[in-house]
């Protein structure tokens, strides 16, 4: 886009931001947020801005908003909304359009919502901020906003407390607020990304049902280049601070120009529908069979008869081959998580056998188990919270290996040798994990993991908190390691995409049970359950727009 | 709800007995016993004593002193002092109202002062108010009681002259202004040290709630700075407050005994004194399980305020 056509910009534009630049406090690793970024957002339209973490996409969203912390300034450039000049305006003026000309909902529905208020509270006092109508007035709209955003029962739900609602039903509630005084620009930062695939495909129509109802204009910030294929008019691609393409949605997807945007595009995981092709080197035999397991969760107290139940885990059976790997997909609550914690008797079941190399280890105790616990790792998700940040990387992967009885420098020995393997250089060895990023610390993960030369890994959402192009890396990691080492998987995700990466076979896991089980070109192709098919319709930007149906409840 | 007060409550009847049993046994450890203060009188022969001990009940083995006191204690008869022979409840109910009227005045004074140093603390983070309460809060903590006691009355009662030095009311003057008078410098002197322990407490909170996403959506939705505050940041923020006003009781009991000695004050705290000194084990234990059913209470009803204030606790 030129940035040489100025002033008539003005009036198409709902949102028009020019040479953009905010500055960072001193001390961080660049000195501006954004620099010198330029876009417009045309009326009745939707813009998404696309970018990994650190991009500045959030804090330009919260620049438009006049939301900016206060050591983080705006150092040159305008920004227009309706025609109304931000930058520079009193921050009187800037409350009054807040809420009133431009609305924004967040990623986390849950935080995003105060706990002690109820759903109904919060929307009507959007409105009282403004002076926008009375009481009754306002009751009344609030009812029919819930109405519109599709949440069964208004009447109820305005009575309702956030914690009561699903993730979806709170991201209705969110946008219900946004709405409230129809603004005429709705910025929607990352709204989908903390829910599930059939939540966000929702959430999604809704959203796009909405701008083309009421002509509203959409700032959307995503990571998802999946979503951008569902809901976008036009693109703003960035990276570090800085507008690397912008253009219309068909443009930037099919015919990319700069070298981000097709690593980004390329690194999105698509449905291959291809079956992985086995390795032939390795034996067919089984490593791990599971029968009939089960897991029940008891909360509240059986004596004074308030308790709940949740079998988290009901009579799940598969069997896994050497060097395979099982991917265990589902929502979340589906139990899949609960399956993992499991398999490497993090927790004990309560029925069903784990037959691991021929032993049942379902009924080893902790201290019988404890001689096979090398052989089954785990890779966890979070690669900040699961490194201790006291420990350095060689005290984290020699401490296990030393306490099951290797000498320590044959465990130094091996450790150096794996973390290259891992692609890291042998000086990690002596640092501390807050030195790396979260793509490196994931590969701390591998390696720790790999320590232990396990013959089962089991990878619970190991690629969920990374960037697309980070998580690309870290699935050939694994799939490189599977290749050379022989080692059976069970790979835990939400993300359908992900699992037909680097799976051979999958499990779709919904309320405990296994509901379908098969070659990913079976599972994507042709699926049998009527779940599979649901998630799989939902999965976004995997085929062309259609309308679906908007659900009554999420 | 029902179950978790049930659950509360047992826990809350087992903590009692425990506390009695260790007091008990702690207390008959203490070398002398009641009836050393009669070895002394000459006029006292061994016989005399050992008729004492057998009124009083002294003779018997301890377990059986003790099943016997809990089994009176049970049905509401909580024995005599061995100083005046008047019902131990009775002699606790005379000092309860002062001790009483201390902690609550001060402990209105400390939450009221601390919140609200806590909550400008937190929104001026890093500002010279901020600055001052976090050094006024260090030096609160490290000075004890006493000597902000003694201070406190050299300064406003032999200086200036504006408070009095000691007493809860001028004898022959029963009006509540000179009761209020009166209270003024020892409930300061004890919220000094709690309004501390507040200010820092809420400040945290405030921050914590303040770096909440729902904040940023109560901005987003246009509120004014005031009703964010108001309506969002202190509601959340107080919330933990209200265990911590619970869990905070036992030291503001303590603390009042301190200042009541400092001040004459007539309240349970010297009771306590004098009846160690005079070996009242009655009265001694009557006062140590009074306050372990104070402080137990006062737990148990900053629980049910949480759970009745926070709808995911009361609801679910």
């Amino acid at each position: 886009m030129a940035v040489n056509t100025k002033p008539k910009l003005v009036d198409d534009a709902a949102l028009s931001v020019r040479g953009l630049t905010v500055d960072l406090p001193k001390g961080m690793e660049r000195a501006h947020a954004v620099e010198n970024i330029s876009f417009d957002l045309k009326r009745g339209q939707i813009l998404c801005i696309i970018g990994e973490s650190g991009s500045g996409k959030s804090v330009t969203a919260n620049t438009i908003m006049g939301l900016l912390p206060k050591v983080i300034r705006v150092s040159s450039g305008s920004i227009h909304l309706d025609g109304t000049a931000i930058i520079g305006a009193s921050p009187k003026k800037l409350r009054d359009m807040r809420g009133r000309v431009v609305s924004m909902i967040f990623q986390d529905p849950l935080s995003a919502l105060n706990p002690l208020m109820t759903v109904g509270e919060q929307i009507t006092e959007a409105m009282a901020a403004h002076g926008v109508g009375t009481k009754a007035s306002r009751r009344s709209r609030a009812v029919e906003l819930l109405t519109e955003v599709g949440l069964p029962d208004p009447e109820l739900m305005y009575f309702q407390y956030p914690f009561r609602l699903s993730g979806g039903q709170r991201q209705r509630v969110m946008i219900a607020m946004a709405l409230t005084l129809e603004p005429s620009v709705l910025i929607a930062d990352e709204p989908t990304t903390a829910l599930d695939v059939t939540t966000q495909a929702q959430i999604l129509e809704l959203i796009r049902d909405i701008q083309r109802r009421k002509g509203m204009s959409v700032m959307f910030i995503t990571h998802d280049f999946g979503v951008v294929a569902e809901i976008a008019d036009s693109v703003v691609v960035m990276e570090k601070g800085r507008i690397v393409e912008q253009g219309s949605a068909e443009q930037v997807l099919k015919s990319p120009t700069h070298a981000y945007t097709k690593r980004l595009i390329a690194a999105v995981p698509r449905l291959t529908g291809e079956d992985r092709i086995p390795q032939d080197t390795v034996s067919k035999a089984t490593i791990l069979k599971v029968e009939g397991l089960a897991k029940t969760y008891r909360s509240g107290s059986a004596l004074f008869g308030s308790q709940r139940v949740v079998p988290a885990v009901n009579d799940v059976s598969f069997d896994l081959a050497h060097g395979r790997t099982l991917g265990v997909v589902g929502e979340s609550g589906s139990g899949k998580s609960s399956l993992g914690r499991l398999l490497i008797k993090l927790q004990d079941s309560d029925g069903g056998r784990i037959l691991f190399e021929g032993n049942d280890i379902a009924k080893l105790s902790e201290s019988e188990f404890r001689p096979l616990r090398p052989r089954i790792q785990m890779i966890f998700q979070d690669p900040f919270a699961s490194l201790n940040p006291r420990s350095t990387i060689g005290q984290i992967l020699t401490v296990g290996p030393v306490a099951h009885g290797m000498s320590y420098s044959q465990a130094r020995e091996e450790a150096r040798a794996l973390l290259s393997h891992v692609g890291l250089d042998a000086g990690a060895f002596g640092r501390y994990p807050h030195e790396f990023s979260g793509g490196q610390r994931q590969r701390i993960g591998i390696a720790r993991a790999l320590m232990f030369k396990p013959t089962l890994l089991v990878a619970d959402e190991a690629v969920s908190a990374l960037d697309v192009s980070i998580q690309a890396q870290i699935l050939e990691l694994l799939d490189k390691i599977q290749r050379e080492t022989g080692v059976s998987m069970i790979f835990i995700t939400h993300d359908l995409r992900v699992a037909s990466q680097i799976c051979d076979e999958i499990a779709v896991m919904q309320k405990g049970r296994i509901v379908e089980h098969g070659p990913p070109s079976q599972i994507f192709l042709d699926p049998q359950s009527a779940y599979t098919r649901e998630l799989v319709a939902a999965i976004p930007g995997e085929r062309p727009r259609s309308t679906r149906p908007i659900a009554a409840n999420v | 709800m029902r179950g978790f007060l049930l659950n509360r409550l047992s826990q809350s009847l087992v903590l009692l007995l425990i506390v009695s049993v260790i007091g008990f046994v702690v207390l008959n450890l203490i070398p002398g016993g009641p009836l050393a203060q009669f070895g002394l009188d000459p006029s006292m022969t061994q016989d005399d004593l050992d008729r004492l001990k057998e009124q009083l009940g002294l003779n018997r083995p301890l377990w059986m002193q003790y099943l016997d006191w809990a089994w009176r204690l049970v049905q509401g008869d909580w024995g005599h002092s061995f100083r005046d022979g008047a019902p131990v409840l009775d002699v606790i109910g005379r000092h309860i109202f002062a001790t009483l009227l201390l902690m609550g005045s001060s402990t209105i004074i400390a939450i009221a002062v601390g919140t609200w140093i806590g909550i400008r603390g937190a929104t001026h983070r890093y500002s010279v108010f901020d600055y001052l309460g976090t050094v006024g809060a260090m030096v609160a903590l490290s000075i004890p009681t006493f000597w902000f006691g003694l201070i406190g009355i050299y300064v406003f009662s032999l200086q200036l002259g504006w408070l009095p030095a000691g007493n809860m009311y001028t004898i022959g003057d029963g009006s509540a202004l000179n009761y209020m008078h009166h209270l003024i410098l020892p409930s300061i002197v004890l919220a000094l040290v709690h309004v501390a322990i507040w200010s820092r407490y809420m400040r945290s909170a405030t921050l914590d709630v303040i770096s909440q996403e729902f904040v940023k959506t109560a901005r987003a939705k246009g509120l004014s700075e005031r009703r964010i505050l108001m309506k969002h940041v202190v509601g959340n923020a107080l919330l933990p407050m209200i265990t911590l006003a619970g869990v905070q009781l036992p030291s503001v009991l303590t603390g009042a005994l301190v200042t009541e000695t400092v001040f004459t004050w007539p309240g349970m705290g010297r009771l306590f004194l004098d009846s160690l000194g005079y070996s009242d084990y009655p009265v001694v234990m009557g006062l140590l399980m009074f306050s372990a059913i104070l402080v137990i209470l006062g737990n148990l009803i900053a629980d049910i305020a949480v759970a009745v204030i926070d709808p995911r606790i009361r609801l679910s």
